[in-house]
């Protein structure tokens, strides 16, 4: 951008109303859009969690059952249950925006937003499927 | 259904006073009438101070944007009736400073708009006697929802990436810029792309999604904002696959 816009010369004194820390809680789309960005940390968390077991996995099988301990108290269930809670919420609506940041057109028209919603989910269901097959299943 | 309605309309007379206060006044309710319509009578029958902006009343010409009951709505499209019994709280739009009553400064957006260029660019004019550059209604179709945008700036009322940080290049600015990117008689697009990728450009949105909601002529400049960021990181990627690539 050039310059900002030095407001008019042939101003009064004009008001500018500064915006509240908790602008998020003034309605209801403000603070979904938050706990959306929220939701990033839990991703992140999750993340550090995978780590977490691979790395007690190549230490061997005391680190492993260690960590499955730490894993099994009820306060480390209950973060992961909230966590979780806002990881499905982190890909169901950032799935369901896809269409809006991916525009494809086929024979001049736009393909229909399920379209670019659906492929996002079969993806999710069958990677998912795999990885269960791979732990559970081996 | 009561035959009155009260409107809670924010005053500002910067001569008198250091902040906004609100003003209350009692108009009559007919089923026709829109907000435009019961400021009008104010301004012409109770109270000729009360400044706005307003001009067509028909939703074209964007002036009367304002906020009704906290959203930011064109006043001449939103019926009176649909409040009743009231009463109905009146402010300028959000975001911006106000510089009387309902009238806010809008030369930030204005500064912002022609930094984008929001014209055809071409890198050669061919002449008038070959005719004018032709469209398909399939290449229309693909800017023509941008296209109707009408700087009403609701969407920057809305958005609280704007209201935080006024450096951001905001939602119609953006949504304007894409208008032209996608036109196939432009060839602008690699002069818009700097400014836009900036990070108060399209970076700076974390796709809130609210313009989009609040917009009356439905541009989706979310949408836009979006999809600008999926054709920089593609420039990008060329640019770093292919250095010496044609830009």
């Amino acid at each position: 951008m050039t310059e900002r816009s030095a407001y008019t010369e042939f101003r009064p004194k004009w008001y500018r109303a500064r915006v509240s820390t908790y602008w998020w809680l003034s309605q209801w789309s403000y603070t979904k859009f938050i706990l959306r960005e929220l939701s990033s940390v839990f991703v992140g968390y999750f993340i550090v969690i995978t780590l977490l077991q691979v790395r007690a996995l190549t230490l061997g099988a005391s680190s492993y059952a260690e960590l499955q301990l730490w894993l099994g108290n009820p306060l480390v269930i209950l973060l992961n249950t909230v966590g979780f809670l806002f990881l499905l919420l982190h890909t169901i609506t950032w799935f369901n925006l896809t269409p809006r940041a991916i525009v494809l057109r086929l024979g001049g028209k736009r393909v229909p937003d399920i379209l670019i919603i659906a492929p996002n989910y079969v993806a999710w269901v069958v990677i998912s499927g795999v990885l269960a097959w791979v732990i559970v299943g081996s | 259904m009561t035959d009155t309605i009260v409107l809670e309309v924010t005053r500002y007379r910067p001569e008198q006073e250091t902040e906004p206060t609100v003003q209350e006044y009692e108009v009559p309710i007919t089923p026709d009438w829109v907000i435009l319509d019961a400021l009008n009578y104010i301004k012409d029958d109770v109270d000729g101070s009360l400044s706005y902006r307003w001009s067509c009343r028909m939703g074209i010409c964007g002036s009367c944007g304002m906020m009704v009951n906290g959203k930011p709505k064109l006043t001449c499209a939103t019926f009176l009736a649909d409040y009743a019994p009231g009463p109905v709280r009146i402010e300028p739009l959000k975001n911006f400073p106000i510089i009387r009553d309902l009238t806010i400064e809008m030369s930030d957006f204005m500064t912002k708009l022609k930094d984008v260029k929001p014209w055809i660019i071409r890198e050669d004019e061919k002449p008038i006697e070959e005719g004018e550059y032709l469209q398909t209604p399939a290449e229309l179709d693909t800017y023509k929802q941008f296209s109707m945008c009408i700087n009403c700036m609701l969407c920057y009322s809305a958005c609280p990436v704007y209201g935080l940080d006024d450096a951001f290049a905001g939602p119609a600015v953006i949504a304007l810029a894409q208008r032209y990117n996608m036109d196939s008689r432009d060839q602008g697009a690699s002069e818009r792309l700097g400014i836009l990728s900036e990070h108060e450009g399209i970076w700076a949105c974390t796709f809130v999604g609210e313009c989009t909601k609040v917009c009356p002529k439905h541009v989706d400049p979310a949408g836009a904002i979006q999809q600008y960021k999926v054709t920089a990181t593609t420039e990008w990627f060329k640019s770093l696959l292919m250095p010496r690539g044609s830009k």
